[in-house]
């Protein structure tokens, strides 16, 4: 049951093999039964028995839609009404939102069921789930190892088939990366393609929520139900909605895949290379053609990244105050000192630091020198895509320089947890719609990621291409457990 | 290093974050390192170069004037860590 | 030393939009704390803002109106700062590119026409209220105000008095009634003004150190409060001291200004564009179309006023100082329009007196343009005095009726008819020779107790120009 497809699952409530309260049951047993995973930060077992109950009355009235009945697990980062939205944060623990993010609205207004809420690094700042206030999550692939950030817990959970899929946000690589590690497809859509509206901003002119799934095929229906234009948030863009679901099998006759020369060179991991090469020689197989392209600022994504995304950030979380909801510290001399405890005792150590550096890029004598200096960057950044498309149709590279790592290896180097990023980041600088699917094992079992990235808007394209290699290729398949 | 822990506490201050005493040397050195990382933008010539702020140079879509919203405070109001009266409270502001 | 006043102020004019700049809350002021106050006003996690388009629409109204640059292209930053009244711990305003750049505005003082300059004005959401009555030794947040449109007027330094600076700032306080996109009311807030005040010696070309006054909320209280603030810096600098620059409360209290120590820690507000708002683009026809429906503004009907009725500076700027009161002006010389300076007159004396101590606007007026215009045409054609119109005045303002049928009802109407007149005259010529005496011993002063004499027997009814004529007549003969 817990491996079947989404499409699949729909049809076994569609012919009554079983009821969506015993899909939702089945799934919140699993939860249970694997809660040293910490994939999840609240499960509404109440509330999604309630829904299961409401989805089964349109199965029968026959007013189902593709992901009526269909158990999800969402990001705790997602404004859910009347369930706790902690972002990963002691400032939110006790949070519940008083409203719903347009994206839950829309998974709601399916008939899909809500889980539960997953967990994440702290505000969607890390790349390895370390930094939750809900401690580190579990890869199922391997205990000891980190599942990737920031949507760990949405990946440990379809990874563990806690949920059939689940949705994630992707700000400098948070779906990609963890999908990589957790052996799923996790697709990073277009800037603008998701409304924003509900998600607890982190960078936001770099945020963009996007689905986690098994298959490409999966990954389609969610992304179906979560796009399109929202009147509600202003970076919004309204362009048609294709049907994503559409064009998965057509022919890859003739597509030509980037490889920048810049990332595939001695600096890449062999045996990650090696397992790279093959699915691009899969490609070659499917009629695919290869050419080198070149996106030679791609090694000042990161160090560009580092200052917009901490310096919008900065300012992002400065509504954290404790003045209206959250967190407010026990114990104070006056205002000032109630700001400063709050803000000190609620975030953690990655978010102070991030908060830090985005304040100090954006203050008096040193705006040009950072936050200037980084916004010119990435127009660099975003023109060579521009100029390397114009020789290919999508691009491919590695989802993350390695494997998923051991705890601790990164979580007192700053610096060498954000380098885990560098083929993912520039894709949000450009606001490129960014694709990880699973190309093999390596040497120590683990899952690694293909990372495809497209033109803007063709969502349908990057889905197309994953889905033909899923067809040839049963990684994506594998399970853990 | 780029930044001293005078610069850490200036801008701990400026973000409203309280930073232990013991805490101050391990940011100072993160930070430190984080800004020689980003210090890497300057290898490149920027003169010249628009800046870019949106992932895409769209435009701002306006919004009629209406009023949409309707009186939801004894719902939000709930969320406060202190209230009263509708109000909500904060350790007294001083002009 | 003989030192100059230098004055720039920032003008915040609230806007009149229904709906809040970034949100669809309601703006009407004086509702219950925090029920006008919307998820997006709040600031709670995961909303965003979404520009108003009538905010916009106004702001480029006013930057026409002065005739400064509309930039076609704007942008939204945010003013980072934390305080309990800024829910988001930024301000969205604009920096690097106001929708309206340089303009200016002409003032009038002492019959001089000044040019003032309007660096620019820029669009930002209000700020909520804190309330500091006593909540167990806590403050209470009122977010209703927090998101409501606002400009930002700034001028240059170009003001060297504070009666400059009153006249500047009843401009465009004029203006923006004028262009109906501010209701103007300065008790509840919706037009603030803060003032950047310097003094440096008369013959010197650089500026002096500046302070900032702050919570000057009536026209009355800028010009004090600058006063003070002058004698205040005139005084440091020549007893040796030096003036810092800082932002200075006035208190109408006390008629002081007062250093605001809290606001004075390093204010680094790191601007940068809000990344949840695009640049904002505005369309020639989105403003050829502002421009189409600006009406006469203030200056234009100011000079109009004076060309066309031939009235003095001081009563077509009394008169022009609100579109309502000009058009009440214009509606009462439609009926007589032989008489402007007549009219003008008693605008500006017995209507505006009536409305003052009825503290009541020109639209509320009991007495309507038509009725006041029909009543002095009643001193134009002879029929009543204008004494007596001082009382058919007050008989309408009471209500009770319009100006003739108080005339009738009252046997109001002046005696122009000798045959009437000269009998009195004659009665109170022969109860008084001793009077007569001396008025021909050379006392001509006694002329006017003759004339009192008269106008007492007919209650004011007597046409005065006929019985000054008719007494010369007979005495001095």
């Amino acid at each position: 049951m817990h491996k079947k497809s989404l499409q699949k699952l729909a049809l076994g409530l569609a012919n009554k093999d079983f009821s969506t309260i015993e899909l939702t049951q089945y799934f919140l047993d699993r939860i249970e039964a694997h809660q040293d995973i910490n994939a999840f930060i609240t499960v509404d077992r109440e509330g999604s028995l309630q829904q299961a109950a409401a989805a089964d009355k349109l199965l029968s009235a026959g007013e189902a839609q593709p992901l009526t009945g269909i158990p999800l697990a969402h990001k705790d980062i997602f404004c859910t009404d009347g369930l706790r939205t902690s972002c990963g944060s002691k400032m939110l623990d006790n949070f519940i939102a008083p409203y719903d993010a347009t994206l839950i609205r829309k998974f709601r207004q399916t008939g899909s069921i809500i889980l539960g809420k997953t967990n994440m690094d702290e505000f969607a700042m890390g790349s390895s789930n370390e930094t939750s206030y809900y401690g580190r999550v579990l890869n199922p692939w391997n205990k000891e190892r980190v599942p990737g950030g920031s949507s760990g817990g949405s990946a440990a959970a379809v990874a563990a088939h806690l949920a059939p899929a689940a949705t994630g946000t992707d700000t400098g690589g948070s779906i990609r990366q963890p999908a990589s590690f957790c052996g799923l497809t996790g697709l990073k859509p277009s800037y603008g393609r998701v409304s924003r509206y509900g998600m607890i901003a982190f960078a936001s002119s770099l945020d963009q929520a996007g689905p986690m799934a098994h298959s490409a095929a999966d990954a389609a229906i969610l992304l179906q139900t979560m796009s399109g234009f929202d009147e509600r948030d202003s970076t919004s863009v309204d362009i048609a909605v294709p049907d994503f679901s559409e064009d998965l099998e057509n022919n890859l006759e003739g597509l030509k895949i980037g490889m920048p020369v810049e990332f595939f060179n001695d600096d890449l991991d062999p045996g990650i290379a090696s397992i790279i090469m093959n699915a691009l020689r899969e490609y070659e197989v499917l009629g695919a053609k290869l050419v080198d392209i070149s996106l030679p600022n791609s090694h000042l994504s990161v160090p560009c990244y580092y200052v917009l995304a901490p310096a919008e950030a900065s300012s992002n979380l400065s509504r954290f105050d404790g003045a209206r909801y959250g967190y407010r510290t026990a114990e104070y001399d006056d205002l000032l000192d109630m700001y400063k405890k709050t803000r000190a005792e609620g975030f953690g150590d990655e978010v102070k630091r991030r908060i830090m550096i985005g304040a100090y890029a954006l203050s008096a004598g040193y705006y040009d020198a950072y936050y200037l200096k980084a916004q010119k960057i990435r127009r660099l950044i975003s023109d060579d895509f521009t100029r390397a498309f114009e020789k290919c149709d999508v691009i491919a590279s590695p989802t993350a320089p390695e494997t998923a790592f051991r705890f601790g290896d990164k979580s007192d180097d700053p610096v060498a947890m954000y380098l885990n990023d560098i083929y993912t980041i520039s894709v949000n600088l450009a606001g490129l719609p960014g694709i990880s699917i699973p190309a093999g094992l390596d040497k120590n079992n683990l899952p690694v990621g293909l990372q495809l990235i497209g033109q803007y808007f063709d969502e349908a394209g990057l889905l197309n291409v994953a889905h033909r290699y899923q067809q040839v290729t049963d990684w994506h398949t594998l399970s853990p457990l | 290093m780029p930044i001293n822990n005078d610069d850490v506490e200036k801008i701990a201050h400026l973000a409203r974050l309280g930073i232990s005493p013991d805490r101050l040397e391990t940011y100072t050195k993160n930070l430190s390192g984080i800004l020689e990382l980003v210090e890497q933008m300057n290898e490149v010539d920027t003169s010249g170069v628009a800046p870019m702020a949106h992932p895409r140079d769209t435009k701002l879509r306006l919004r009629d004037d209406v009023v949409s919203e309707h009186n939801e405070r004894d719902k939000f109001i709930k969320l406060a860590p202190a209230s009263e009266n509708g109000l909500f409270l904060v350790p007294k502001v001083l002009d | 030393m003989e030192w100059e006043t230098v004055i720039g102020l920032e003008i915040h004019a609230q806007l009149k939009t229904k709906s809040k700049i970034f949100s669809g809350a309601a703006t009407a002021y004086g509702a219950e704390p925090n029920t006008q106050a919307c998820a997006v006003d709040l600031a709670l996690p995961g909303v965003l803002p979404v520009m108003n388009r009538d905010a916009a629409r106004m702001a480029v109204k006013f930057g026409l109106a002065i005739g400064a640059k509309i930039n076609q292209t704007s942008i939204f930053d945010r003013k980072n700062y934390f305080y309990p009244d800024l829910p988001k711990g930024y301000q969205i305003s604009q920096l690097q590119l106001p929708i309206v750049g340089e303009g200016s505005i002409t003032i009038n003082v002492n019959g001089e026409k000044k040019t003032i300059g309007i660096t620019r004005a820029h669009l930002e959401e209000d700020a909520g209220k804190s309330l500091h009555e006593d909540f167990h030794g806590m403050t209470g947040i009122d977010l209703n105000r927090a998101g409501t449109p606002l400009i930002e007027i700034v001028s240059e330094p170009d003001m060297r008095s504070a009666t400059e600076a009153v006249a500047y700032l009843k401009s465009i306080h004029s203006l923006v009634r004028y262009l109906d996109i501010c209701d103007g009311n300065m008790q509840e807030g919706s037009f603030r003004c803060d003032a950047n005040v310097s003094i440096r010696p008369r013959s010197q070309e650089e500026y002096g150190t500046r302070t900032e006054l702050k919570n000057i909320n009536s026209f009355r209280f800028v010009e004090k409060a600058i006063e003070f603030e002058v004698e205040r810096q005139i005084d440091i600098l020549e007893s040796g001291g030096r003036v810092v620059q800082e932002t200075r409360l006035y208190d109408s209290d006390k008629n002081e200004t007062r250093s605001m120590r809290s606001k004075e820690e390093a204010n680094d507000y790191r601007y940068f564009p809000d990344p949840d708002l695009p640049q904002m683009v505005l369309e020639d026809w989105f403003i050829d179309a502002i421009r189409a429906e600006l009406p006469e503004l203030p200056g234009a009907r100011r000079e109009r006023f004076i060309s066309d009725y031939e009235l003095s500076d001081y009563d077509a700027e009394t008169l022009t100082t609100s579109k309502e009161l000009a058009d009440y002006y214009e509606q009462a010389v439609a009926i007589l329009p032989s008489q402007p300076k007549l009219i003008a007159n008693w605008v500006n004396g017995e209507l505006s007196a009536g409305l003052n101590r009825n503290a009541i606007r020109i639209t509320e007026s009991p007495v309507t343009a038509t009725m006041l215009g029909q009543l002095l045409t009643r001193i134009d054609d002879n029929t009543i005095s204008g004494k007596i119109a001082k009382e058919v005045f007050e008989a309408i303002w009471r209500g009770e009726g319009n100006a003739d049928e108080i005339i009738e009802k009252c046997s109001l109407k002046q005696i122009s008819d000798n045959s009437t007149i000269e009998p009195v005259i004659d009665e109170i010529l022969s109860n008084n020779p001793n009077q007569i005496e001396q008025y021909k011993a050379g006392n001509g002063k006694l002329l006017g107790f003759f004339v009192g004499q008269v106008m007492k027997a007919t209650q004011g009814k007597a046409n005065p120009k006929q019985v000054n004529e008719l007494l010369r007549k007979k005495l001095d003969t």
